[in-house]
C-alpha cells in the first residue's frame, strides 16, 4: 500500500493512462540479467514496456494505470534476485546536456579531418599548379565550417580564460587553429605549396577525443552513483485530525504532525514517540551496531530503521531542520574547507601554455630579425603552435582514466571523477569506519560452542519469529530440528522493545533483554557479564537459562583487505562511533593498532583534519549518515553501495560488491594508473621537446606535422591501454563469490 | 583530371550522409546503452526501445 503510493510519487505519466518509472538495479551485470528481467516483468499483467539499460544498471518500466495501483514489479524483481531501488525523480535530468554537443563536435571534426587529409595526401604526393590550388580551396571550404562548429568548445573556454587575465590549454589551441587557418587561406590565395588546413582540423579532432573520453567517464560513474538512490523513506502515513491516514511526501510533513510507522520502515523525520515501543536499528545514523529500544517519550532521529513494533510518532523537526539537514550542513562546511585538489592535467597546462606561447613568440621574433620576412616568421610561429599543441597531452590523462574507470567498474567500484583517481594514488593512510564498513552491521553470536546445545536450539527457534538482529543471529545458528521445536510452541508473541515470549505447556520462555526476561526472577542481573547485559538472555519462568553475547560480523574480505593495504605500505586506522568494547574487539581481530571509538560526526572530521595537518593523505572508508561529513573532509573517500544516500553522495568512490577487497584493488589500480599517466606525460613532453627545434628551424611541413601529431597521440593511447593488459595478467582481486551470486541466465533456462 | 570534379563532391556527399546518419543514431538514443546492445544481439525476442 505504502509502496504503491511511493511508486506513484516517483513515476511520471506518459501518454494516455500510462505511467513510467525508473528503477536502479545495481545487480544487473550481464545479458542474462537483461533477459530475465525483461521477460519476467514483461509477462506481468498491466506492464506495457520494460527496458533494461545495462550500462546505467537501470530498468524503465511502463504500466497501464488501472484501479489497484502499479503491478508488483518491485516484488518480482526482488524474487528474481535483483533488489531494486526507486531512481530519484530529481535525478531525472542526469542525461548529460554537454555530452551531446561534444560528440557532435567530435564527429564533425573527424569528418573534416578525414576529408581534408585525403586531399592533402594528393597534394603531398605531388599535385601541382591549378589542381593543388583547387584542392586547397576545397580543403578551406571544408575546414571553415568544421573549425567554426567543432572549435566553439575551445574558443569559448579560451575566451573565458583570457577575459579573466589567465591562460589555459585552450588558448594556444585557439590561437594555433585560427592562425593556421588564416595563414593557409592567405597561402592558398598566393598559390603557395603548403597549407595547414589538415593540421588545424586534425588538432581539433584529437583534442576532442580527449575531451569526450574525459567527459564520458565522469558522467557515467556519476550517474551510476546517483542511480543508487535507495527506497528510503520518501514519505509516511500521516494521521489527520479526523483520524484518517494519508500518505504524504516528506516535504509535505510538518513539525507537529503525527506519523504511524510500521515495523520495517525507516523513520523519515526527527520525532518523538507518542505510543508504542520497538527496537531501532541506528547503525546508519550513529554507527552503533546494537539495536536500541524506544518507548513513549524517546526521541527518534531521521534515517533510523524501526525493527520490531509499530510506533506513533510526533514530528519535531521538518525536513530542512532534521538531523539529516545538520549532517548536510556539516558536510558543506567540510567541503568548503577541503583544500581543492588541482588535477594533474590542469597543473601541466598552467606550465605548458606559457611555454608554448613563449616558444612561438621567440620563433616569430627570431625569424623576423634573421630574415625580416613577415610571412616566413608567421609561418614558423604557426608551425610551433601546431606541432606543440597538446594533442598527446590532452589524451594522456583521460585515456588512462577511462581505462582505469573501466577496470574499476569491472570490479564493481564506481568512481565519480578522474581527480579522485589521482588523489587515491597518493594515499598513505586508510581510515575505516566500523559499523557497516569493516563489519556488515549484522550481529553474529559469540562463542556458540560454549553454550548448551538445547538452549541454543530453543533460542534459535524463538529467534526465527522476530526481526530483531539478535534474534536473526540466533536463528542463523539453528539446526533443522528447530522446525519440530517451533511447532511445539503453544503460543509465541513478540513484545516490541523487550523480546520474544513462548509458552510450552506450563513453562514460559522468554528471549530478550535481561531486565525483562528475568523480571522479578530469582536470578539477579548483577551476575551477568557486561556483554550479556547488552546482548540477550533466555529464561524459563524468569530463571536464567543462558546468556548470549553478540558482535558485529566482519564484512567479507576485511582481513585480507587490511593485510593488502598494509602490504601496499599504508597505515590503517579505525574511527568508529560505536562503543569502545566493540571497536577494540574488531581492531584486535583485524590486527589494526590504531582505533578510536565513540566518535561523533564532528570528532571524525576533527581527527581527519588533524591527520591532514600532519601531512598525511587519508582515504576515508565509511558508510553511514554519521560518516558523511568525514567522507567529505578526507582527501579521498569510499563508501559501500549499501550505505546511506548522503554518505554515498559524499564519497568519491562507491563499491557495489560485498567484499572490502575493493579498497586495496582500487588503491592498487590508482597507483598503476598514476604511473601510466606520468609515463604518458613524459612521452608527450618528450615529443614536444623533440619537435620544437624542427618547428623553430622551419622544417615542419604539413606532412611532417600530420605524422608527428598522430604518432605521438597513438603512442600515448597505446601506453594507456597497457593498464588493461597488466590487469588481465595479474588479476589481483578475485571477487569472493560475489560475481557468482546470480545465475539469472541459468535460472531462466530452468524456468523455460 | 575532370573526373575529380565529380568524384570529390560525391565523396563529400557520401561522407556527409554518413555524418547525418551518425547524428540521427545519436539522437535516437542508440548509444545510450552500449553494453546492453552488445548483449541483446544474442536474443531473438528483443524489442526496440520506446521513447
Amino acid at each position: 500500500m505504502q509502496q504503491n503510493e511511493e511508486l506513484r510519487l516517483a513515476s511520471r505519466p506518459v501518454g494516455e493512462d500510462e505511467r513510467a518509472v525508473e528503477l536502479s538495479v545495481p545487480d544487473i551485470h550481464c545479458g542474462g540479467c537483461i533477459r530475465a528481467i525483461e521477460k519476467t516483468l514483461g509477462d506481468l499483467p498491466g506492464i506495457t514496456h520494460v527496458r533494461v539499460n545495462l550500462t546505467a544498471r537501470r530498468v524503465t518500466v511502463r504500466w497501464k494505470e488501472e484501479g489497484d495501483g502499479p503491478p508488483p514489479f518491485l516484488a518480482s524483481l526482488e524474487a528474481l534476485g535483483y533488489p531494486a531501488h526507486l531512481h530519484q525523480a530529481s535525478a531525472e535530468s542526469d542525461k548529460d546536456p554537454s555530452l551531446g554537443p561534444l560528440i557532435r563536435a567530435l564527429a564533425v571534426a573527424g569528418f573534416g579531418a578525414g576529408n581534408i587529409m585525403f586531399l592533402s595526401v594528393a597534394v603531398w604526393s605531388g599535385a601541382e599548379g591549378t589542381t593543388r590550388d583547387i584542392f586547397h580551396w576545397i580543403s578551406a571550404a571544408i575546414a571553415l565550417p568544421v573549425l567554426i562548429y567543432s572549435g566553439r568548445i575551445f574558443y569559448v573556454s579560451a575566451w573565458r580564460a583570457l577575459r579573466h587575465g589567465q591562460t589555459n590549454m585552450d588558448v594556444p589551441i585557439t590561437l594555433g587553429v585560427l592562425l593556421a587557418f588564416g595563414m593557409s587561406l592567405y597561402d592558398t590565395l598566393q598559390h603557395a605549396q603548403h597549407a595547414y588546413f589538415d593540421a588545424a582540423t586534425m588538432l581539433l579532432f584529437f583534442l576532442l577525443v580527449g575531451r569526450t573520453l574525459d567527459h564520458v567517464m565522469r558522467a557515467r560513474a556519476r550517474s551510476a552513483v546517483q542511480g543508487l538512490a535507495r527506497l528510503a523513506a520518501r514519505g509516511a502515513q500521516v494521521e489527520q485530525t479526523d483520524g484518517q491516514l494519508t500518505y504524504r511526501a516528506v516535504e509535505e510533513i510538518h513539525p507537529g504532525d503525527v506519523l504511524q510507522i510500521q515495523a520495517g520502515q525507516r523513520i523519515p523525520l526527527d520525532g518523538q514517540v507518542l505510543t508504542g515501543s520497538s527496537d531501532l536499528d541506528v547503525s546508519l545514523v550513529t554507527g552503533e551496531s546494537a539495536p536500541c529500544a524506544v518507548q513513549p517519550g524517546s526521541a527518534l532521529q531521521a534515517g533510523t530503521l524501526n525493527l520490531t513494533g509499530p510506533l506513533r510518532v510526533k514530528v519535531t523537526a521538518g525536513a530542512d531542520d532534521s538531523f539529516l539537514a545538520k549532517m548536510v550542513a556539516l558536510m558543506e562546511a567540510a567541503e568548503a574547507g577541503r583544500s581543492r585538489y588541482r588535477r594533474l592535467a590542469d597543473r601541466a597546462s598552467r606550465l605548458y601554455a606559457p611555454v608554448v606561447h613563449l616558444a612561438a613568440a621567440l620563433g616569430f621574433l627570431g625569424w623576423m630579425m634573421a630574415a625580416g620576412d613577415l610571412h616566413q616568421a608567421v609561418t614558423i610561429a604557426v608551425a610551433v603552435l601546431i606541432i606543440t599543441c597538446p594533442c598527446a597531452l590532452g589524451l594522456a590523462v583521460p585515456m588512462v582514466q577511462v581505462m582505469a574507470a573501466r577496470r574499476l567498474f569491472e570490479q564493481r567500484v564506481m568512481m565519480k571523477d578522474g581527480a579522485a583517481l589521482e588523489r587515491l594514488a597518493e594515499i598513505d593512510r586508510v581510515v575505516f569506519d566500523k559499523t557497516g564498513t569493516l563489519t556488515r552491521g549484522e550481529l553474529e553470536l559469540l562463542e556458540p560452542d560454549k553454550l548448551t546445545p538445547d538452549n541454543l536450539d530453543l533460542a534459535a527457534a524463538m529467534g526465527a519469529m522476530s526481526a530483531h538482529p539478535c534474534s536473526q543471529a540466533l536463528a542463523a545458528r539453528g539446526t533443522p530440528q528447530d522446525e519440530r521445536q517451533r511447532r511445539s510452541f503453544d503460543q509465541v508473541r513478540e513484545i516490541p522493545g523487550h523480546g520474544v515470549e513462548a509458552i510450552i505447556g506450563n513453562d514460559r520462555f522468554r528471549l530478550g533483554r535481561a531486565d525483562w526476561a528475568l523480571e522479578a526472577g530469582t536470578d539477579s542481573l548483577d551476575g551477568l557479564a557486561p556483554d550479556a547485559k547488552a546482548g540477550a538472555v533466555l529464561s524459563c519462568n524468569n530463571r536464567l537459562l543462558e546468556a548470549f553475547s553478540f558482535s558485529d560480523s566482519l564484512r567479507p574480505g576485511a582481513r585480507q583487505a587490511v593485510e593488502a593495504l598494509k602490504r601496499q605500505g599504508m597505515a590503517v586506522e579505525i574511527l568508529s562511533g560505536d562503543r569502545p568494547e566493540t571497536a577494540s574487539r574488531i581492531a584486535a581481530e583485524l590486527g589494526i593498532e590504531e582505533w578510536r571509538s565513540a566518535a561523533k560526526p564532528s570528532d571524525k572530521v576533527d581527527r581527519l583534519a588533524e591527520l591532514a595537518g600532519q601531512g598525511q593523505r587519508v582515504l576515508m572508508v565509511g558508510d553511514g549518515l554519521n560518516d558523511a561529513p568525514a567522507l567529505a573532509t578526507a582527501e579521498v573517500s569510499m563508501a559501500p553501495g549499501s550505505g546511506a544516500d548522503v554518505g554515498r553522495n559524499a564519497a568519491d568512490l562507491v563499491f557495489l560488491g560485498d567484499s572490502l577487497l575493493a579498497v586495496p584493488a582500487a588503491t592498487d589500480l590508482a597507483r598503476r594508473a598514476q604511473r601510466l599517466v606520468r609515463q604518458n606525460f613524459a612521452l608527450a613532453i618528450g615529443y614536444n621537446a623533440l619537435a620544437l627545434p624542427f618547428a623553430m628551424l622551419g622544417y615542419v611541413t604539413p606532412l611532417f606535422a600530420a605524422v608527428a601529431m598522430s604518432s605521438s597521440s597513438l603512442l600515448v593511447v597505446a601506453n594507456a591501454l597497457r593498464l588493461g593488459a597488466a590487469d588481465r595478467r595479474l588479476d589481483p582481486v578475485p571477487l569472493e563469490g560475489d560475481a557468482l551470486k546470480h545465475h539469472p541466465a541459468g535460472q531462466l533456462e530452468a524456468a523455460e | 583530371m575532370n573526373v575529380l570534379f565529380y568524384l570529390i563532391p560525391i565523396s563529400l556527399l557520401l561522407g556527409g550522409i554518413a555524418l547525418a546518419a551518425f547524428f540521427w543514431s545519436l539522437k535516437s538514443g542508440q548509444y545510450d546503452d552500449l553494453n546492453g546492445a552488445a548483449e541483446r544481439i544474442l536474443y531473438d525476442e528483443d524489442e526496440p526501445p520506446r521513447g
